[in-house]
Parts: structure tokens; C-alpha cells; sequence
């Protein structure tokens, strides 16, 4: 983070940036449409590539899905073979996978092979996931960004201190282990917390949602504390000290604006990785999420829910990651598109 | 993640506590080096002098202030000791010689750990799980480098569409988790069948398949890492100098520029033993990594689920040992990446 100590606009050379003269006064237009055009048609590979990788792992299964389907008794000839067109088992890799992907592109996850869509599967489960996110996201800003700006505004005090070492405590135990234990403790000892399960509404997202949030947490905290500390330095904080504005509006103002861009972009990032990473969580504290169905549909071998859910993670990752590079260049003009 | 850097040791005067004294002979060394005329250093300054340091034994003097680096040393040395000589923390017991009378008893002074469902003493069932989890961190830790730096090296070194290309499939790899990703594999792997035989490895749902799977899925960060260390050493003075003497690439990259990146390479590995123990974990507990009879903490937390309410320190013991031996190596990772960035010295 590295800041240009002055800037050139207009022939006027003045320190940057600052509330008063922000670094607004863009010289050029920023082609921010081909940029994303751009990033949009590279995602397309790499969603086609993560999503063929699973389907290839998932088409390599050998027997007979349609014949374990009917149990002891074999089904007739003609509807295993009915079945069998009707899911393309008999194409070559690459042609199911082309017909999976054009359905795709309708909008057709395909069927379990019950004749459940994928798609009933995937809407069911996604507002749990999508709740359980939100819960970690919000603990990540209300508990992150206030423990890492009080740590960074008072560098080397006794809270800094608790901040670093907890902070390197909570990256190096497992979420497993966080998981039970916080179950243990707060579900089934002191019982404040539901122990498993979605039963009680909103209520019962909260342990697993700052189990889920706890890795990120620490990262945020962390970053939002180096990259205060570091702005704190900056000339245009000197500046402002110095042109006598109260210490309150010099970290409010100027400092925080700036310093939680790259928390911001974390936090984005971070969303896209939260809403496919909950498996461990999901499966602790039970609760019936996008993680807990692509676990059963892996255990089932259940190939287009795997897939079909797979991919709408995949998605999600790409997807935010793209939001937050242009959140990026927008929050920090200093940034260009090339 | 780092919570330091040049400017926060330079301003901060608990940072600089080991700030050298301008008459210092190892600053009149390092003027001497990097060019500098300020006075400080006299022209006859023999280079070869006693204080001559290099970046290791500077990052040692460093280390050895770190509480961190000891704790996690000592935890890593203890676990290593674990894994490889079992019964020396077994106190004596078996691991396989259970009595259902014992099922589930409590810690005891005598039993220090209690028993387990099938009542065996869950100390020496605790303690031989210790191997498989470092013999899984290490081969897989070992794998993601292989991968790693060999794909890193040529897209770094040689550029263009190859960089193209393999950041591109780095990319695929990327946007799939690693615990879903190794997740398939593992469930679909061992029944997979290449040319109707099954594979080698992955069909034994042993070590050696969990340590593969967290390497498919695992190579991508010590790629970019290796990637960019290339591409930030391959234009440096040297490397022209060992090419015009008519190096070919294989030798350049082996012998000026891979030496070079050891130091991140080293410490994203030690962080990534510990990450990679828990990743194998978290998959043996879902049911996918090691089998029973085998001994793991990943079986033994998922065994103890149901009875967390009857028998809790079924959970919470192998829980304790996973997470110190995760901690052990993270800590050190952690020191050994601020010891040895040599821009975090003052």
C-alpha cells in the first residue's frame, strides 16, 4: 500500500489524497465496460473448465446407476433403456457434457435420478446457505473491523496484543475443532445456543454462522489493523492533524476511508468463497445447506446434483471476485484498467 | 497477512529495538555492498570481515527472539516424535487391546485420557494417530510443492501463452474449494476404473490417497507464489550474466533462479503442513479420507459425535491434538515468514 506522497491534477501539485480535494478530478474516462466485458468472457473458461472436472470425475463412476435405482428386482429392458437415453448415459464423456451444458444455458439442471429437478434441490437448499453467509459476513464486519480498528488505532497496547495472538490462535484450530467445541460448550453445556439444526429460526444460525465466519474473521481483523496502522503514517493523515482537525475526524475521515478498501474487497471475496465452503460447518451443526446436499449427493452418488450445485459455487466464486475487482478500481481511483 | 512491514519496524520504536548503530560494522558492510557513499563507510573496509551475515543466520538471530517460532518448534517436535515412536506416549498401553467393560469410562488418573466407545485406552488410540497425520501433511505438503514450483517455474520463466495457460487451469483449480474437490475425488476415485483396472494409489483409500487428492487441489497457491518469485528474479543482473555465459534455461532456473525463491517456498510449507492436517481431518470425518480400522483423529472425532452429550471427551481430546499440531506448524510458518523478510529488519 504503498501511497504517491503527491499528485499532479491540473498542473497543481497537492498531497493526496484527502475528503477535501479526493482524487476525483479523473483526468480521462476509465473504459470500466470493456474491463468488465473482459473479465467476464475469462471467467467463461474457468467455469467451463472447474465444472467439466467434476462432471469427468463424477461421469468416470462405473455400474449402472439405473440398475442400483431399482434395487433387487431388474427393471425391464425397455425402461432401462428408456432411463438410460433419458440421462444420455450412454454418450461419450464429452457429449454429456455438451448436452448438460446446453441444458445449462436454459436454465436446466437436469434430474436426480429419482426425478427430482436439480434445480428444486438447489432452491430449497440455497436460502440456508445464503442466511448462514450473511450471519458470517456480518460478524466478520461488526467484530473484525471494530477489533481491527481499535488494535491498529492503539498499535502495541495490551489489546493489540490480545488481538494478534487470538487472532493467530483462531487460524491455527481447525474449524472441525471450533466447531465442536463451541457446540460443546455454548450448545450443549451452558445450552445458550441451539446445538444443531435450523429449527429455531435466524437464532440458530448465529454459532454456526461465526464458526463459519471464524478463519475470515481473523484475516479481517488483521488486515483492517495493518492497513489502518499503515494509513495512520500517511502524509495526508499528517496534514490533516496538522491543518488542526479533531483526532475524531482525521480516523473517520480520512484515514478509515481509505484503509478499508482492501477489508472491503476481502470481505467480497470472501462472500463467493462462504456461500461453497460451509461443508464442515453444515455438517457439525447440522444444518441443510448447499454444503450438506453436494455431501449427500456425493455419498448417493447422486453425479447431477454434484455437479449442478458444484458449478453454482463456482459461479459464486467467480462471480464475487469479479464484483470486487471492479469494486476495486472504483473505491481506489488510483487503480486503471488496462 | 502480514502484520508487519518496512515502514511499521522503521516507525515503531518496539520494532526497532535491534536497529543497528550507524558505526556497526555489519551496516558498514551492507554500504559497502549495495554501492553507497555516505561517509559511514570507509574505503578499506575488508567485505570479508567476521560480521559478514547472510540471510539465514540473519533470519536465525531473528527466529530465536520469537516466543511463537519456540512454542510451534516445540509442538511440531513433540507430534514428529509421536508419529514416528508411538509408544513412547502411549504409556504403555495398547491401542488395540480394548475391554467393552471399559466402554466410554471418563479420564481417570491412571487412564488419562478415559477409554473409548469400544473401550480401549483412548490415550494410545490418540497418540498412534499422530503418524498418520503428519505422514499425510508431509507427503502432501511435498506433493503440492512438486507440483507447485515445477508448473510455477516453467509458466513464470517462460511466459507468454504458456503463462496463459497454466494460469488459466490454476484458475479452474482455484475456484473449486479444496475439501469439495478432494471430497469427489476421494468418494469417486476408489471405484474409478482406468482400462478396468482400479488406481493404484486412490483405490487404496489410504494415506497415499488423501495426500494425492490435497495435492490436485491443493498446487494452486505455491504456483502463483513460485510464479511470481520467477518472474521477479528472472530479469535480475544475474540471470543475464549466467545466460550470456550460455546457460540454458534448465540450468538458470535450477541453479540462479529457484535457489532463490526457497525462502517463501519454505515458509508457505511449514504454514501448509498445519492447514493440510486439518484439511485431512475434516475429510476423514466426513467419511471420506481414512477408513477404520485405521487410527485418526479425524475417525475418532467423527466416532465421538453422537456421545458428545454422554462421553464429551471423545471429541474434545483428539480435538485438543489436532489443533496443537495444526498450531505447532502455523506458528512456526508465521515466524519463519517475518524472520526472514529481510525488509521487516530495520
Amino acid at each position: 500500500m504503498g501511497l504517491p506522497a503527491v499528485v499532479v491534477t491540473h498542473g497543481a501539485v497537492r498531497l493526496f489524497p484527502s475528503a477535501d480535494h479526493p482524487a476525483g478530478a479523473r483526468p480521462e474516462e476509465r473504459p470500466v465496460g470493456r474491463y468488465v466485458a473482459r473479465r467476464l468472457l475469462l471467467t467463461i473458461p474457468v467455469l467451463i473448465g472447474a465444472s467439466f472436472l467434476i462432471f469427468a470425475m463424477v461421469y468416470a463412476l462405473p455400474g449402472d446407476p439405473i440398475r442400483a435405482l431399482a434395487g433387487d428386482r431388474p427393471l425391464p429392458a425397455s425402461v432401462q433403456a428408456a432411463l438410460t437415453a433419458e440421462f444420455n448415459l450412454d454418450d461419450p464423456l464429452l457429449v454429456q457434457y455438451a448436452k448438460y451444458v446446453g441444458g445449462l444455458l436454459q436454465g436446466d439442471f437436469g434430474t436426480d435420478f429419482r426425478g427430482r429437478p436439480v434445480l428444486d434441490t438447489i432452491s430449497q437448499r440455497l436460502p440456508v446457505t445464503v442466511t448462514l453467509t450473511a450471519v458470517a459476513i456480518f460478524f466478520e464486519i461488526l467484530i473484525g473491523i471494530t477489533a481491527g480498528v481499535l488494535a491498529g488505532l492503539r498499535r502495541g497496547s495490551f489489546f493489540d496484543n490480545l488481538v494478534l495472538v487470538s487472532t493467530t490462535l483462531v487460524v491455527s484450530i481447525p474449524v472441525l475443532v471450533l466447531g465442536f467445541v463451541s457446540q460443546y460448550v455454548l450448545g450443549v453445556r451452558l445450552g445458550w445456543f441451539p446445538v444443531a439444526g435450523i429449527t429455531q429460526g435466524l437464532y440458530s444460525y448465529l454459532l454456526p454462522g461465526f464458526i463459519l465466519a471464524a478463519t475470515s474473521l481473523a484475516y479481517v481483523t488483521r488486515l483492517t489493523r495493518t492497513s489502518l496502522a499503515d494509513s495512520l503514517r500517511a502524509d495526508y493523515v499528517r496534514t490533516a492533524r496538522a491543518k488542526g482537525l479533531a483526532p475524531r475526524t482525521v480516523v473517520v475521515r480520512h484515514t478509515l476511508r481509505n484503509s478499508l478498501i482492501p477489508v472491503v474487497t476481502f470481505i467480497g471475496a470472501d462472500i463467493g468463497g462462504l456461500l461453497g465452503g460451509a461443508i464442515i460447518t453444515e455438517a457439525v451443526f447440522n444444518i441443510p445447506g448447499l454444503g450438506r446436499a453436494v455431501f449427500d449427493a456425493v455419498s448417493q452418488q447422486e453425479g447431477a446434483v454434484v455437479v449442478g450445485i458444484i458449478t453454482l459455487m463456482v459461479f459464486f466464486f467467480i462471480f464475487f471476485n469479479l464484483v470486487v475487482d471492479v469494486l476495486y478500481a472504483v473505491l481506489d481511483p488510483r487503480i486503471r484498467y488496462e | 497477512m502480514s502484520d508487519r512491514d518496512p515502514v511499521a519496524s522503521a516507525v515503531d520504536p518496539k520494532l526497532s529495538r535491534d536497529s543497528r548503530h550507524p558505526r556497526d560494522p555489519e551496516q558498514r558492510h551492507d554500504e559497502v555492498e549495495a554501492g553507497t557513499t555516505t561517509g559511514l563507510a570507509a574505503p578499506d573496509v575488508d567485505q570479508t570481515d567476521g560480521s559478514q551475515t547472510s540471510l539465514w543466520g540473519d533470519a536465525w538471530r531473528e527466529l530465536r527472539r520469537r516466543p511463537f517460532f519456540w512454542i510451534g518448534g516445540v509442538l511440531a517436535l513433540v507430534f514428529l516424535t509421536m508419529a514416528v515412536f508411538p509408544a513412547l506416549f502411549a504409556g504403555g498401553a495398547d491401542p488395540r487391546a480394548c475391554s467393552l467393560s471399559n466402554s466410554n469410562l471418563p479420564p481417570s488418573a491412571e487412564h488419562l485420557f478415559g477409554y473409548d466407545q469400544q473401550g480401549c485406552d483412548y490415550r494410545a488410540t490418540v497418540v498412534y494417530g499422530a503418524r498418520n497425520s503428519l505422514l499425510i501433511g508431509f507427503t502432501a505438503v511435498v506433493g503440492v510443492l512438486a507440483v507447485g514450483v515445477v508448473i510455477g517455474a516453467v509458466a513464470g520463466y517462460f511466459g507468454g501463452w504458456v503463462d496463459s495457460l497454466l494460469a488459466r487451469i490454476a484458475d479452474v483449480f482455484y475456484a473449486l474449494p479444496l475439501i469439495l474437490g478432494a471430497l469427489v475425488l476421494l468418494r469417486v476415485g476408489p471405484e474409478m476404473r482406468v482400462f478396468g483396472q482400479p488406481i493404484p494409489i486412490i483405490s487404496e483409500r489410504g494415506p497415499g490417497a488423501i495426500a494425492i487428492a490435497l495435492t490436485i487441489f491443493g498446487w494452486m497457491t505455491a504456483m502463483r507464489l513460485v510464479r511470481s518469485q520467477v518472474i521477479a528474479i528472472k530479469s535480475s543482473d544475474y540471470v543475464a550474466a549466467a545466460r550470456a555465459l550460455g546457460a540454458g534455461s534448465f540450468r538458470i532456473l535450477t541453479r540462479h533462479i529457484l535457489p532463490n525463491a526457497v525462502a517463501p517456498v519454505l515458509v508457505y510449507a511449514t504454514i501448509t503442513v498445519g492447514a493440510l492436517i486439518a484439511a485431512e481431518a475434516a475429510l476423514t470425518y466426513l467419511g471420506v479420507g481414512l477408513q477404520q480400522p485405521a487410527f485418526s483423529w479425524g475417525l475418532q472425532i467423527s466416532a465421538g459425535q453422537n456421545l458428545l452429550r454422554t462421553a464429551p471427551h471423545l471429541v474434545l481430546i483428539p480435538s485438543a491434538v489436532l489443533s496443537l499440531t495444526v498450531m505447532g506448524f502455523i506458528m512456526m510458518g508465521d515466524a519463519l515468514r517475518d524472520a526472514l523478510d529481510p525488509r521487516q529488519r530495520s
